[in-house]
């Protein structure tokens, strides 16, 4: 088993889904010749054509249409929105009409669409380019939002969302993209969607999170357990539906939570963590939830990144005061 | 082309690219030579010298660590200067991440602009009378924004424009054709230019469209569109000032394609040219390089000599050092300013935000 980068596992899976399935195109701003500008078509077109792998005009609202027309005609397609900050561009294509077309036609029609875009912050991009904007489709019905945390788990689930025949938005983090490498089978293979995975197990508290900050509760829960804290680290993997039982049975063992997000803290995907937990768990509990998420301010500036995204000293800061409480 | 027939234009896309000045540094096109003293001349010579000496040095910075973003214009000197060129400073400027030259010749000081480079908020926080919008990431919002603006200025009965600038690229975009078609309804004075260097990132112009020019896309929305050599600062230079007398007149909005290259990289964040296109292609837009023609203009003029240039560019590289230096003296920025500005009636949650980033932020 060779060790990949999360970009390269996701080429791979990539590469092999359109080898699986003839009817799998994958398409966007300059995925085809330059391999996207994170390399993670590199290759793709030499080795598939340019009918099965091509670059697309310069409109993000085209793309996901495209896809939807693509769909019609019974193909699979997997279209790159280069930054998911452009995703206001296309929010009609995918949040009123893809995700919406199962239900306008009573479930005459499929829409086997994945969306794949970077996201995620700390790499000094420019204004909309790193924005945490997964909390805006979480609430989108009949659209699955997917956020792998490294290597292995980015090329299972892409594998089980390209095969999915709902759509499904697949978000990268752009600081794991090259960040550490791991094991990953050469041969095809999936990770489940809407289960979540305990990365850690843990006694004394639960660190839910998804994404980046699953590496960085990690961290976290290794700091911890030097100071004697067990922390248990659950990574949502599909952070729309939610995995309740994961969360639930996680925080029953615990009688702790601290939920981590790296999008700002109003209205996120943490809250509705927050609310499962409340309404299925609360006898449990033997503190209040803990939340570390960012401040509720526009995505800033790339200079004050460090300060405003949140960390593992935070969550460490959090996670000791839940359980002194 | 002896006069620009802007009325024509609006139905018929000009079949001709309008070029003055040719590679060889020729007057091709007496007609539309502008009327420029020789002090305007070498003043735009001058700014377009800037620009390549700022890029250059953008790009050392950069390597340095010293500057964030940039994105290159050297090659699109006569595109981007010639045209601003045209404007005052009581115009609009909605400019695209690459247009910072313009946005600086507009009013910017430029230690700002490097603080924007770098990521810092008080690279945005414009002069109270500068006619301006930071440069803008999202592709195509700044033309419907442009169409905006030009109405506000019809409705103030100001006489002057709103300008913006998009690639080839951007023009694919639904706000592009929105801006114009709004700005073309509503008969109101903006400019629109599309910077054509051939590629968006690594796309190549011919697989952006099937539309044999861009400028023939102002066909549709009913308004003037006209394609200019964009190597060519003289005809940038008067097909802009034409359109804005057009404008300003009240004679609704003009689109300008300009015919140009970049020879860097897309940005320096990573972008590798020979992944898309051959040295060669390089070599033959470098032959019609804008600064080579207008130099040699000019110096046939007997207005400009070679160590003039080089007094000139010691000179810029002294305003550069003296910029860079003021930018890495600001302070760094802090969250709680961040949240202070989120709203302007802060409500309670956002206080106790505030409160508590304070408190760490004074630790
Ligand atoms: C809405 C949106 N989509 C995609 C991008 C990413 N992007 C930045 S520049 C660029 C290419 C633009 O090409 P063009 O319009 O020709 O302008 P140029 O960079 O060549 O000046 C792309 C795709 C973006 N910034 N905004
Ligand atoms: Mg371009």
């Amino acid at each position: 088993m060779a060790k990949l980068s999360m970009v390269k596992a996701i080429t791979q899976g990539l590469d092999e889904e359109i080898k699986r399935d003839e009817k799998v195109l994958v398409f966007g701003e300059d995925v085809g010749r330059n391999g996207g500008v994170f390399r993670a078509t590199d290759g793709l077109q030499d080795e598939n054509g340019e009918d099965r792998v091509f670059d697309t005009p310069l409109a993000e609202s085209g793309i996901s249409g495209l896809a939807m027309g693509l769909a019609l005609e019974g193909f699979r397609p997997v279209p790159e929105i280069q930054f998911f900050g452009f995703v206001f561009e296309t929010m009609d294509e995918i949040a009123g009409q893809i995700s919406r077309t199962g239900h306008r036609m009573g479930g005459s029609r499929k829409m086997p669409i994945t969306i794949r875009a970077p996201f995620g912050g700390g790499v000094h991009t420019p204004e909309l380019h790193a924005d945490s904007l997964e909390g805006l489709l979480a609430q989108t019905p009949g659209l699955r939002v997917v956020i792998p945390s490294g290597p292995y788990d980015a090329k299972g689930l892409l594998a089980s969302s390209i095969r999915s025949d709902d759509p499904v938005v697949f978000l990268e983090h752009m600081k794991l993209y090259r960040s550490f490498k791991e094991e990953v089978p050469e041969d095809s293979y999936t990770v489940p969607l809407d289960k979540a995975d305990v990365k850690r197990e843990g006694k004394d508290i639960t660190l839910v999170s998804y994404g980046y900050m699953v590496q960085e509760s990690w961290k976290a829960a290794d700091a911890l357990a030097k100071e004697g804290i067990e922390a248990e680290v659950v990574d949502l993997r599909t952070i729309s539906p939610l995995d309740e039982e994961t969360i639930i049975n996680s925080v029953k063992k615990t009688g702790r939570a601290v939920l981590v997000q790296e999008a700002q803290n109003q209205a996120g995907v943490m809250g509705q963590v927050a609310s499962i937990i409340a309404e299925k768990a609360i006898l449990s509990l033997e503190s209040p939830i803990g939340r570390v998420s960012a401040p509720d301010t526009p995505y800033p500036f790339s200079q004050a990144e460090e300060i405003w995204l949140p960390n593992k000293n935070d969550i460490i800061e959090k996670a000791k005061e839940i359980v002194n409480y | 082309m002896k006069k620009i027939d802007f009325e024509q234009l609006k139905s018929t896309p000009n079949t001709e690219t309008l070029s003055i000045l040719d590679e060889t540094g020729q007057i091709v096109n007496k007609d539309l030579l502008p009327d420029l003293s020789d002090d305007e001349l070498t003043e735009l010579f001058k700014q377009m010298v800037w620009s390549r000496v700022l890029n250059e040095r953008s790009t050392k910075l950069n390597r340095q660590g010293r500057l964030g973003f940039f994105a290159p214009t050297s090659g699109e000197e006569a595109s981007q200067i010639g045209s601003n060129f045209a404007m005052t400073k009581d115009d609009f400027i909605l400019p695209a991440y690459r247009d910072v030259p313009q946005l600086v010749q507009h009013g910017l000081p430029l230690y700002q602009a490097f603080l924007w480079s770098r990521g810092h908020v008080d690279g945005n926080k414009y002069p109270e009378a500068m006619q301006a919008l930071p440069p803008q990431i999202i592709i195509g919002a700044q033309y419907v924004q442009t169409a905006g603006v030009a109405l506000g200025i019809k409705k103030n009965n100001k006489k002057t424009v709103a300008y913006t600038y998009t690639g080839d690229g951007g023009t694919s975009q639904g706000d592009f054709y929105e801006g114009i078609n709004f700005a073309g309804a509503f008969k109101s004075p903006a400019l629109f230019f599309v910077q054509n260097n051939g590629y968006a990132i690594s796309v190549p112009r011919e697989k952006q469209t099937a539309a044999p020019a861009l400028s023939q896309k102002a066909v549709a929305a009913g308004i003037p569109g006209i394609q200019v050599d964009g190597m060519d600062a003289l005809a940038v230079y008067a097909a802009t000032k034409a359109a804005r007398e057009w404008a300003v007149a009240g004679n609704g909005p003009v689109l300008i394609e300009t015919l140009t290259y970049r020879y860097g990289p897309h940005t320096l964040s990573g972008d590798d040219p020979k992944r898309y296109r051959t040295s060669a292609e390089v070599d033959d837009w470098q032959r019609k390089d804008p600064l080579i023609r207008m130099r040699k203009y000019l110096t046939d003029k007997g207005i400009w000599s070679t160590d003039q240039e080089k007094a000139w560019e010691e000179e810029v590289n002294k305003q550069i050092d003296e910029a860079i230096k003021k930018t890495e003296s600001i302070a760094p920025q802090k969250v709680s300013d961040f949240l202070k500005n989120t709203f302007i009636d802060t409500p309670p949650t956002i206080k106790a935000e505030i409160d508590a980033y304070t408190a760490k932020e004074s630790d």
